[in-house]
């Protein structure tokens, strides 16, 4: 896949906690080494990924990691999303000076832009694109977390543009918009009625002067970007191109991997281009030749025998080789379930990832 | 294992009825928010476990069909203890508010044909998670008879505890205060006043947020920077709850010379080959590099000045059993009165 150089957006996508980050820096440094300009996005503050880059910080601008193994011919560039910062360009760049300003200081903004569900995803996308269309002979590592979202729609990514789209170019919006504009074109009497309570309600329950800071932004909005879903579209467009490929990542527990299927059952729904997926933190197992059971029950007599040592080292052995065990079943299952998807397997480290090295060996892991 | 200095201990929370729990993803904060209920049933409490983010962790975690948008019943205690399930959905919620203050009958599905129900649940800032905890909150208040009144006896109210599944350490914050975000933009109306209730009972002595976390680098580090935040808006930290603790020997397996380790695995029936005793020096090996970052995390934790508490690792995984037993385990070490 890294070498393969019509490849040039690789998006890493899964739950909470199985090492997204991890395996994009590390995609993203292999890559570096085989010659290719990449630069690696990520969403969350990702401050270990910096420390592990040898970077003080992470904005939202790519910055050049210095400390690459030697011998690299291509080149890293880190960067972390900005949600509020990225809007804030988007708006900039598309209206004139007084009319931004006039949004920036919008209070329905101000929350949309840097709390909204979706907004950071939609965001990204922004972002993966303008970085993707800027940089033409670079590939790009997104690493994609869900923040707001809930798993079920971890994928949010996805969603978000059209769901943005649709909502701000949706009868609703224009509704909020402009009551007195669609009231007059509108003809069925129910339709009126439900109008009626629809302001009605919104404004019983929002208050009106919310609702006044949210007609302003939609307005604003609307006649500063044109088409929101055009845009949502050229973007997804851009992901089901042949440049792109996803990685789903897990991690060898029942919740992650079932995350994992939910993510590869969506990615083939919207028939976007998925690479495989990687499972990382699989117990490695020193000594196959010993289970656990045989491990156990040798530690028992060894400890009535009064040689602690040795048992101690058993029981350890048990544990590793039952958790060993249990990860394999598990892969194996997903694996079954999920025909002709290539599964990659990253065994744990006994650290936890601080350096370029680190990054390094996880990069030969997935290389295989 | 536990490891926490008798200076650290929880004392039982006395007062406290709503217990928050978060921690990064990955950390297992839904088995020990589970196990946490399962804890305050067994002294015979009525307790609500309730979800937010739409994973149905309550129905994985005790093998229960998935929940509906209303509350059901999960799993029995002694002495007439339960817990309660609820799957917090924001559309639903909505739904709910609008029919209780405004008794909405019609209306609700004309809202919801134009788009202003996934609007407010989806879009408008803020208004998704006041409503999550606003549902919460509405169940904290309720009474055996369905009513709510301000300050109804202990004992008149639907439930005597709830635990409450919250986002994780990232957003954690962010939701929380989301009563006073909201207060922010709606000036008037019942949002905000259904902010203003819900930061009330979220300052008060009644709420508690613990923390899970497991030894490692990043969720300590996301632990710590929580925990500045949430005291920084005023809110009251709880325990920090260390899972999947590795019990570690250490000192035994220090001085383990291979040759003596081959003795004694012949000495009880087991081939000491090369490969064998090599692989099982090298486990040692990594175990100890494991046990010396966990104790190294483990002190960052202990200065924070909390509760701590340790959950071991369950090497099966977790299902109805490991979380009973958790439970026994938090109860011991006083996360229940």
């Amino acid at each position: 896949m890294l070498n393969d150089r019509h490849t040039r957006i690789v998006v890493c996508c899964g739950s909470g906690g199985v090492g997204k980050t991890t395996t994009a820096a590390a995609l993203a440094l292999r890559a570096a080494e085989l010659g290719r300009r990449v630069v690696v996005l990520t969403i969350d503050p990702a401050r270990r990924l910096a420390q592990s880059l040898g970077l003080t910080e992470l904005d939202n601008v790519p910055r050049a990691v210095r400390n690459l193994p030697p011998g690299t011919t291509g080149s890293l560039d880190a960067m972390m999303l900005d949600m509020k910062r990225t809007f804030d360009e988007v708006v900039l760049s598309h209206s004139t000076p007084e009319a931004a300003e006039q949004i920036l200081a919008n209070p329905f903004y101000q929350a949309v832009s840097s709390s909204f569900a979706g907004t950071q995803e939609y965001m990204a996308m922004e972002k993966l694109r303008a970085t993707a269309g800027h940089r033409r002979p670079a590939r790009h590592l997104g690493s994609h977390r869900r923040r707001h979202a809930p798993s079920r729609s971890a994928l949010d990514f996805l969603d978000a543009p059209k769901r943005l789209g649709s909502f701000l170019d949706g009868r609703f919006i224009r509704l909020i918009a402009a009551p007195a504009k669609l009231g007059g074109r509108a003809g069925l009497k129910i339709v009126n009625f439900g109008i009626g309570l629809v302001t009605k309600t919104l404004t019983t329950v929002l208050g009106g002067e919310m609702l006044r800071d949210v007609q302003t932004f939609v307005n604003a909005l609307d006649t500063m970007f044109g088409g929101f879903r055009e845009r949502a579209d050229l973007t997804y467009a851009l992901l089901k191109e042949g440049g792109t490929a996803f990685l789903v990542v897990a991690a060898p527990e029942r919740d992650a991997l079932r995350e994992a299927s939910y993510f590869v059952a969506r990615l083939a729904k919207d028939g976007m281009p998925l690479a495989g997926v990687v499972v990382n933190r699989m117990q490695p197992n020193a000594a196959r030749g010993l289970t656990a059971a045989r491990a156990l029950d040798a530690a028992d007599a060894l400890t009535e025998q009064g040689r602690t040592a040795s048992a101690a080292a058993l029981l350890v052995h048990a544990d590793v080789a039952e958790l060993a065990v249990r990860h394999r079943a598990l892969v194996r299952r997903f694996t079954a379930g999920h025909p002709g998807i290539p599964v990659v397997e990253v065994a744990a480290l006994a650290q936890d990832v601080h350096d370029v090295a680190g990054l390094r060996e996880i990069g030969a892991q997935l290389a295989g | 294992m536990p490891f926490a200095a008798d200076s650290l201990l929880a004392d039982g929370f006395p007062g406290v009825r709503l217990h928050v729990v978060t921690g990064k993803g990955g950390t297992g904060k839904t088995t020990v928010a589970a196990a946490l209920a399962v804890a305050l049933a067994g002294q015979g409490k009525r307790v609500l476990l309730a979800e937010v983010e739409d994973r149905q962790g309550i129905s994985q975690t005790f093998d229960v069909p998935p929940l509906p948008t209303t509350e059901v019943r999960v799993v029995g205690a002694p002495h007439g203890g339960e817990v309660i399930g609820l799957a917090v959905d924001p559309k639903a919620a909505l739904l709910e508010y609008l029919q209780l203050f405004y008794k909405l009958g019609r209306a609700g599905g004309v809202l919801e044909r134009f788009g202003a129900i996934d609007f407010a649940t989806t879009i408008a800032p803020g208004v998704r998670d006041v409503l999550l905890i606003g549902r919460v909150y509405e169940a904290s208040r309720r009474r055996l008879d369905k009513k709510h009144h301000r300050g109804s006896a202990p004992e008149d109210l639907a439930y005597d505890a709830i635990v409450l599944d919250a986002p994780p350490t990232g957003r954690i914050s962010r939701f929380l205060s989301v009563g006073s975000e909201v207060a922010g933009l709606a000036r008037v109306g019942p949002i905000r006043h259904q902010g203003d209730s819900v930061n009330e009972l979220l300052r008060s002595g009644a709420t508690r947020v613990h923390v899970v976390t497991l030894l490692e680098e990043m969720p300590v580090q996301e632990t710590v920077d929580a925990i500045g935040d949430l005291s920084a808006i005023g809110m009251p930290v709880g325990a920090v709850i260390i899972n999947q603790a590795r019990g570690a020997d250490t000192e035994a397996v220090a001085q383990l010379d291979p040759d003596e380790l081959a003795r004694d695995l012949r000495s009880v029936g087991l081939d000491p080959s090369p490969a064998t005793v090599a692989g099982l020096l090298e486990q040692v090996r990594r175990h100890g590099e494991r046990v010396t970052l966990e104790q190294k995390q483990l002190a960052v934790l202990e200065d924070l000045g909390r509760p701590l508490v340790t959950v071991p690792f369950v090497v099966e995984g977790i299902d109805l059993d490991a979380v009973t037993e958790i439970a026994g385990l938090l109860a011991e070490q006083g996360m229940v009165p």
